[in-house]
């Protein structure tokens, strides 16, 4: 007779199409008021040795028939989640919600590459103000009144402030001036910057960036600008055996002064840097005038070093092969997305500095 | 600096090959800024001749020409268009895969109107030797066939062009490059002959100096009975090659001398000079028709070389047409003068006159080689033009110009950074014209020569060894480190500049650089344009005025990106903006426009377009990065008129403004004349506070509560213009410690509202701090946060 109820019940579970029907089930079998239950009431008008016979066998088919309740279960369930997965298909070839990345400037970016290789050589940042006096620009920095010199600047100039020519500094130099003003040597600083001229042409903007270096301590001498400028220049272009020329050049705020060339090809039309056997401007040095030192109130007996500027845009259009100098002033989001910088990728030694 | 490699060996005794004397030119400091080689150039064409010229069979206009190229092969067969090619011509050929510098063109072998073509005879233009393009070049018939038509035009002399150094007054001549070269070991220096010619009488024409300080020294000279006319060709030749116009024998001799040894010299036609000369200042008023043929107004500050009359000249600048040398000048008296460079460079520069005499005289003329220019003057004319000199006239006198420098024989070591034998040094010193005296041990008494004014100090001094020695044998030092460790380049403030543009650039928006100067109008409608910060000499009207804020720019490049294509913009800068022209008068604004869309078209999303709250977010957000206190920050309403009025904020700590943000004013997008809506935002870097430094880099400890947070949700009534910032004060301020957040989830104003009022619901996280609360606990806090609200507000409970 019990074996009879298995094998209806066993069927019926099979059957079961749903949790619903299942659980109906369960509840027929095995709830308070299921068959089985109610066969297990019955035990206790039994003799003891049927009652354990019998009971036993109920536990059994209890225990079976909850088995198989459970296995249909996790069948169905298995079955119900398929089908909920199947109806919550998506496609995902569909092009994701609009985020934007913006960029930073090639200016910017130059910048804190500069920034991280002279840092790594015991430099500082310092800054000075745009717009400069006659003073801290020229007079300072050993141009003398009337000199030709002053010429080669095309100065912007601004109305005079009492006593003071104003103009837009013409190059970073007056940051040396107002560092040795304001620090005792030793002195190590860069001073990256805006810088204005009146030209405006194919190769010149009106404004333009510089970076002026300045070292001055007691012992600073030729050789340890060209080392400092050797280790810029094939960190920064990321070209390890970068030759460099210096040729004598002529600054007011510099003896001797310097002008340096790196190695280059210009074969087919197409520049490369590296040992090539031709050469390219890049940068003014020199020993700091003697002059200089003492305008700005620094012993020129005692202390001595070098000084050096170049322009940003110069060295970020050579490193990164933008062709055109005027385009970086053009806020063009097509030039930006291009030559520009993801905003993650910053500087530094020890992660690399080639974006 | 131009001069010819033949011009050079005048002065310079010297086996050494083109290739090398350019490169120890550059290496010098007198950089070569090019080699003009016209006879490597055009080293293919040859003289030919022209055995036979016919007529084209198709072509009225051609001729078939048999040419002789001296190859002694066969004649070659040319077509050529020339009105003048004919038989017996001599002329010149190039053959096929000949450059012809004058089209840009190489030759190929061609068939015209079905004849072949193998070579070409050319034109002077052709050849880039002058515009002459009627006909073919036609030489005399003693021209060897055969041979280089540029050798035998003796353009085979290379010029070489120099980019000269201010301090480089004695290489303004011919003579100082030639003893830089022998100094460096590239030959010797000719001895120049010192041939003074006796004067037979005394000069009719006196010299005085009215202002001894402008002209130091006046030598002058009557040279009678010559005839002036063409140069001969080897002193036409010489100024041609470097680019100047051959003009009489008198004036050709001046520019000889000026580029010889940079020694500029002057003549008058002495016939037409009036009285005597005189070196003086030019009175106001006075006029001078000069030999550039522009006439100049002068001033008391231009010194002028006048006779008893007018002004003749402008000293040291150019000479006047009145008393101009010309074929017909039979008397000519020669000035050679010793000026202030300064003031030469002044006038120079003040009257626009770009000269050969005034490049050489404002870098500064050699004070012993006055009297010396004018005897090489005057034996060249002696020479070329004939005639009889005077005596010399000499006013005012050579100036001291001898220096005793100390040049310390290990500086070259010290400074240089690489040490040089002292027998070296002097070696070097000595080549340069230096005369040198042993001082005590281990100095040198250095006087540098009269040539070399731009010799003060011991640095100039090293540099001369240096340059001469080269700069390639200085060794590259490491900079030695002053710390084991890297420290920090840059200042927190300086980091923060940093921190801004990447922020920014992670946000969505990309940097821009812009002008630090815009036009005036625009300036003034941002709050700028005074006269202290507008340009004197502006290089354009629209980049006159140093910019009183950022944002013109962005919105005009915005403008520019839209109308390109790109209307969906996100830029940003930072960078100056202006208040005055002192050091403290310069700002460090962070500033940034979006412009467009805010979100595209995308099937997932709402389009829309940009708005305030999205500038405010990036102010917001960029003030969080800097290490602002946001939660202190107040927003006023008072933004500045490019601002729309209804749409705009200052961010405020305190009475500090930090920043400000909103919409543009539409006013302003019309005057820039760009389409909106525009959001923008500015930020003043530097006001935003520093942390506070309290010792160590440790944070205050973390206290995290071990009961949980509750939310609340509460919808109040208001009316409309209550600004939600008030609403949500007062709540945060109903229970300092419990209510730890507040956010405002709906806004509503519409049909389920009255007119005049609006709904704002707020969701309030209540944060138990010492027991979990009870919901009475809870009724409680809610009964104090409405009434603190309707205290503030006026609002009322939404039921």
């Amino acid at each position: 007779m019990l074996d009879a109820l298995k094998t209806e019940l066993l069927t019926q579970v099979t059957a079961a199409a749903d949790l619903e029907a299942l659980e109906e089930l369960r509840v027929a079998a095995l709830g308070k008021k299921g068959r089985i239950t109610g066969l297990m009431k019955e035990l206790g008008g039994l003799s003891p040795d049927e009652r354990r016979e019998r009971g036993a066998a109920l536990n059994r088919l209890k225990d079976e028939i909850a088995a198989a309740l459970d296995g249909r279960k996790a069948e169905l369930a298995k079955a119900h989640l398929a089908r909920r997965l199947e109806a919550e298909r998506l496609d995902v070839t569909l092009p994701v919600r609009p985020e934007t990345e913006g960029r930073i400037h090639p200016i910017s970016q130059t910048i804190d590459e500069l920034t991280a290789i002279f840092a790594e050589m015991g430099f500082t940042v310092a800054e000075g103000p745009d717009i400069e006096d006659d003073f801290h620009n020229f007079t300072a920095l050993n141009f003398p009144p009337g000199h030709p010199a002053r010429d080669m600047h095309d100065t912007f100039y601004l109305p005079d402030a009492g006593e003071k020519k104003m103009l837009l500094r013409t190059h970073t130099s007056p940051v040396q001036v107002r560092t040795m003003l304001s620090a005792k040597p030793p002195i190590r600083i860069i001073a990256p910057g805006r810088t204005y001229r009146s030209d405006y042409d194919m190769t010149h903007t009106p404004m333009f960036h510089q970076v002026e270096g300045l070292v001055i301590d007691e012992a600073t001498n030729m050789g340890h600008l060209k080392g400092c400028l050797v280790e810029f220049c094939r960190a920064f272009f990321d070209v390890d055996d970068l030759p460099l020329r210096f040729r004598p050049s002529f600054f007011p705020f510099t003896e001797p002064s310097a002008e340096v060339d790196i190695g280059c090809s210009r074969k087919g039309g197409e520049l490369k840097l590296g040992n090539y056997g031709d050469w390219l401007e890049i940068l003014g040095c020199g020993m700091v005038h003697p002059n200089v030192l003492e305008a700005c109130g620094v012993d020129s007996t005692r202390y001595q070093g070098f000084a050096f500027g170049m322009g940003i845009e110069r060295i970020a259009m050579l490193k990164y092969g933008i062709p055109d100098l005027r385009t970086f002033f053009e806020a063009d989001l097509r030039w930006l997305k291009h030559y520009g910088f993801v905003p993650l990728d910053v500087p530094s030694l020890a992660r690399g500095l080639v974006g | 600096m131009k001069f010819t490699l033949s011009w050079l060996k005048d002065h310079l005794e010297t086996d050494a090959t083109l290739d090398v004397i350019v490169e120890r030119l550059t290496m010098l400091g007198l950089e070569v800024e090019g080699v003009e080689d016209r006879a490597k150039e055009l080293a293919a064409f040859r003289i030919a001749h022209v055995v036979s010229a016919e007529k084209h069979p198709n072509a009225d206009k051609l001729r078939v020409c048999m040419v002789d190229v001296g190859d002694g092969k066969d004649p070659v067969q040319v077509v050529c268009g020339a009105p003048n090619a004919r038989t017996g011509l001599r002329g010149v050929f190039a053959p096929p895969g000949t450059h012809v510098p004058g089209t840009g063109v190489d030759l190929k072998v061609g068939t015209i109107r079905g004849v072949e073509s193998r070579g070409m005879l050319c034109s002077e233009r052709e050849l880039k030797l002058s515009d002459e393009h009627n006909g073919i070049i036609e030489l005399p018939d003693h021209a060897p066939v055969g041979a280089s038509y540029a050798d035998w035009l003796g353009l085979n002399d290379p010029v070489i062009d120099i980019s000269l150094t201010p301090d480089r007054a004695d290489c303004a001549g011919v003579r100082g490059i030639a003893r830089d070269l022998a100094a460096a070991g590239l030959g010797t220096l000719k001895p120049l002959a010192a041939d003074p010619v006796p004067g037979g009488f005394p000069s009719p024409i006196g010299v005085t100096i009215e202002a001894p300080d402008a002209c130091r020294m006046f030598v002058g000279r009557t040279i009678r009975g010559v005839r002036n006319g063409p140069s001969p060709r080897w002193l036409q030749d010489r100024l041609l090659a470097i680019g100047l116009r051959p003009i009489s024998a008198l004036v050709d001799i001046t520019n000889l001398l000026t580029f010889d040894n940079a020694r500029p010299l002057h003549v008058f036609d002495a016939d037409k000079v009036r009285g005597g000369i005189v070196a003086r200042f030019a009175r106001e008023g006075e006029t001078l028709k000069a030999l550039n043929g522009k006439d100049y107004t002068l001033d008391p500050a231009v010194l002028v070389i006048a006779d008893h009359e007018r002004a003749e000249s402008i000293a040291g600048i150019v000479g006047g047409e009145a008393t101009g040398c010309t074929e017909g000048t039979v008397n000519v008296f020669l000035e050679a003068a010793l000026l202030d460079p300064t003031l030469i460079a002044r006038t120079g520069r003040r009257l626009g006159i770009e000269s050969d005499a005034r490049y050489r005289n404002e870098r500064g003329i050699d004070p012993a080689a006055v009297i010396e220019g004018a005897e090489r003057a005057t034996r060249l004319i002696l020479d070329l033009c004939g005639g009889e000199a005077s005596e010399l006239v000499v006013a005012g006198a050579e100036p001291d110009w001898r220096r005793s420098l100390t040049l310390r024989l290990d500086r070259c070591a010290t400074l240089g950074g690489v040490p040089v034998p002292a027998e070296e040094q002097e070696r070097i010193l000595t080549a340069l014209g230096c005369t040198l005296a042993p001082q005590e041990h281990g100095t040198l008494s250095v006087v540098p020569p009269s040539w070399r004014a731009d010799i003060h100090g011991e640095a100039d001094l090293v540099e001369e060894v240096l340059r001469v020695k080269g700069f390639d044998a200085i060794p590259a030092t490491p900079l030695p480190r002053l710390t084991a460790m890297t420290k920090p380049a840059l200042t927190l403030k300086q980091r923060r500049t940093g921190t801004a543009k990447r922020l920014l650039a992670a946000r969505g928006m990309s940097e821009a650089v812009t002008w630090s100067f815009l036009a005036p109008g625009v300036a003034e409608a941002f709050g700028g344009g005074g006269e202290a910060l507008r340009l004197v000499n502006p290089i354009s009207a629209d980049l006159t005025v140093m910019r009183p804020s950022v944002l013109p720019n962005l919105i005009q490049a915005a403008g520019r990106n839209a109308d390109r294509g790109y209307p969906d913009v996100a830029l940003f800068e930072v960078g100056p903006a202006f208040r005055d022209p002192s050091p403290t008068g310069q700002d460090q604004v962070a500033a940034g426009v979006r412009a467009g869309r805010a979100v595209p078209r995308h099937w997932a999303e709402k389009t829309r377009a940009v708005d305030v709250y999205d500038a405010k977010a990036d102010a917001l957000g960029l003030l969080e990065a800097l290490g602002a206190p946001t939660a202190n920050l107040q927003v006023s309403t008072d933004a500045p008129a490019w601002y729309h009025p209804g749409r705009s904020g200052c961010l405020r700590l305190g009475p500090t403004v930090m920043g400000r943000f909103g919409e543009i004013h539409p006013a302003i997008l019309e005057t820039l004349k760009v389409e909106g809506p525009m959001v923008a935002f500015e930020l003043f870097v530097d006001a935003v506070p520093l942390p506070k430094k309290k010792g160590g880099t440790a944070r205050p400890l973390l206290q995290l509560s071990p009961f949980q947070p509750i939310e609340r949700d509460f919808a109040f009534l208001v009316d409309a213009g209550i600004e939600v910032d008030r609403l949500v004060r007062a709540a945060k301020g109903a229970d300092k410690v419990l209510v730890k957040d507040i956010r405002v989830f709906d806004v509503y104003t519409g049909d389920r509202v009255e007119a005049g009022r609006k709904s704002v619901a707020i969701s309030v996280t209540i944060q138990p701090t010492d027991r979990t609360l009870t919901e009475d606990d809870i009724d409680s806090l809610g009964q104090r946060l409405i009434a603190a609200v309707a205290k503030a507000t006026g609002a009322t409970l939404r039921s």
